[in-house]
């Protein structure tokens, strides 16, 4: 089997976190592989999996409307089946709408595969920010330490959208076949499940 | 290339967090703190002082806006005394744009930086651009639930304010005057020193890291965790005389996370113009071509003129306490 590739969006946000992440969960699922910032199409198209990281949805969505080939790569792989990991910014890129707390509908690029509608900024400003054990039973029974930034939740979910967990009954992490979202960081935690259960959904992908 | 993104135990004794809700949620822990400058790495930070220009930054790609009541440029020419921008206008610019907002408040002043706490910012700058308030002291950070940003033109410098609890350094640089000289000269002296440090701790010199502790006026375990990452154990941007596309390119070339743009941008005859072309040359510093189409987007008729660093009557970088 050849060296997987994982590439992490390197528009803006925590790249080198997800990148190092990741690198970290290939190391423990006993695999080989090489993971890199990717900006251009070109290598887009060579990915066996992606993460959108986090940062500000805003920045990366207008940056890559002036990119416009890449959007389309990474609108092109998603569709057919490329296994994507979106963390906060991540998330609101992917989902089908979204609409800030404050201001309201906000006219950002999104790819809208995600079939969910997201509420940025829900749960406040930066001095709401906070940390949280999180139960997520698809990742086993040990509690997930969710890192949660001006973090945006998911209101509504589509019929092929699997919620991953809760917390106080507002959704934070959803999966829909190929495409993981979650409202928390968890490249900032120390644990390394979530990009393991991203890596076993490329390992699946690359099987077909 | 990591970043150290949980504090030294020692660092978490002094630190103020809260317990809501449950024993489990807290808010306000180093990591909250320190992983919310994360979230804007490789971005623009850019002054504005009114609603209209917090839009355009918005609009042009800014990862964050900060709000003062006079850009670098004004307050070296207006003179007088610098404080904290007005709370009106900071609520105003809050209720109209989705990206976070910093605001500055000056060196020592702990009430301004509870005033900013209260209204909400999310992130507050420390700031020399301003005038100090304590000759002495910087704000002692630890005692905030919101994350603060710190100039430094050195490594002792920035690692005294990680030591107080800053989650996030910049370069002093030389505000207000296009010149990018002097952040430049912070950026490379900053460099330095760590390669200096990485060596010494490669080689398991103790001794040479201790006396290097006591010659920049920081602690031992700071030290030696910066040595061990080989970069600031916090995210480092590049501040002060930004003023073009291809001076953002440069201080990201030099190893920058991100970069805050003062004057550069509303003292310009093109703001929306350069904005766009800021960012895009920030993501893209390392692709000549893309800085190149970038840099086109401006005209160098309209950059802001400008002053020399060798003949300012105010050396902002030299304001407030020298430890």
């Amino acid at each position: 089997m050849s060296n997987i590739k994982v590439g992490v969006l390197g528009i803006q946000g925590d790249i080198e976190e997800n990148i190092l992440s990741t690198v970290e969960a290939l190391k423990k699922l006993n695999l080989r592989g090489t993971v890199e910032s990717v900006r251009y199409s070109e290598s887009i198209a060579e990915l066996d999996g992606l993460i959108l990281p986090g940062g500000e949805s805003t920045v990366i969505g207008s940056l890559l409307s002036i990119q416009g080939k890449v959007f389309q790569t990474i609108e092109k792989k998603i569709t057919e089946g490329m296994p994507v990991l979106g963390t906060c910014a991540g998330l609101i890129m992917l989902s089908k709408r979204t609409y800030d707390k404050v201001v309201g509908e906000t006219k950002q690029k999104l790819f809208g595969m995600l079939d969910v509608v997201i509420e940025r900024n829900a749960f406040g400003r930066q001095h709401e920010s906070f940390e949280v054990d999180l139960e997520i039973p698809v990742l086993g029974k040990e509690p997930f330490r969710g890192i949660f930034i001006r973090s945006p939740i998911v209101n509504n979910v589509g019929e092929s959208v699997t919620i991953l967990t809760k917390f106080n009954d507002k959704i934070v992490a959803v999966k829909q076949n190929n495409i993981i979202g979650t409202s928390f960081h968890p490249e900032l935690s120390a644990d390394r499940r979530l990009h393991e259960l991203f890596i076993k959904d490329i390992l699946e992908f690359r099987k077909y | 290339m990591t970043i150290s993104l949980v504090a030294t135990e020692e660092e978490r004794n002094g630190i103020k967090f809260k317990n809501l809700h449950n024993e489990q949620l807290v808010q306000g822990t180093t990591l909250v703190k320190r992983g919310f400058a994360h979230m804007q790495k490789h971005g623009v930070i850019m002054d504005v002082t009114t609603v209209e220009q917090a839009q355009i930054a918005e609009d042009a790609g800014a990862v964050a806006v900060m709000v003062l009541d006079k850009l670098p440029y004004d307050v070296r020419k207006a003179g007088g005394v610098a404080r904290t921008a007005s709370i009106k206008v900071i609520e105003e610019i809050m209720d109209e744009i989705t990206i976070p907002l910093m605001a500055k408040c000056r060196i020592g002043h702990i009430s301004e930086a509870k005033i900013l706490e209260v209204i909400g910012v999310d992130m507050i700058d420390e700031s020399e651009v301003l005038t100090p308030a304590d000759e002495e002291n910087h704000i002692w950070k630890w005692n905030y639930t919101t994350p603060f940003v710190n100039g430094a033109k050195n490594l002792g410098e920035a690692l005294r304010r990680i030591e107080e609890g800053s989650s996030m350094i910049r370069t002093k640089g030389e505000p207000g005057t296009g010149n990018i000289a002097e952040a430049i000269r912070h950026i490379k002296q900053v460099n330095n020193d760590i390669r200096k440090l990485r060596s010494f701790y490669f080689d398991k010199d103790e001794q040479e890291l201790i006396k290097f502790s006591r010659e920049l006026k920081s602690s031992y375990s700071l030290i030696k965790e910066t040595a061990k990452l080989a970069r600031l154990p916090v995210v480092n941007f590049a501040a002060g005389g930004i003023s073009t596309p291809a001076d953002a390119a440069l201080v990201m070339n030099l190893g920058c996370d991100g970069v805050f743009v003062g004057s550069g941008i509303f003292k310009a005859e093109d703001p929306e113009q350069r904005a766009k072309s800021i960012v895009l040359a920030t993501t893209y510093y390392d692709d000549p071509t893309i800085v190149m189409e970038a840099q086109k987007l401006v005209d160098e008729k309209k950059s802001l003129l400008g002053l020399d660093t060798k003949s300012l009557e105010l050396r902002m970088q030299e304001r407030g306490p020298m430890i």
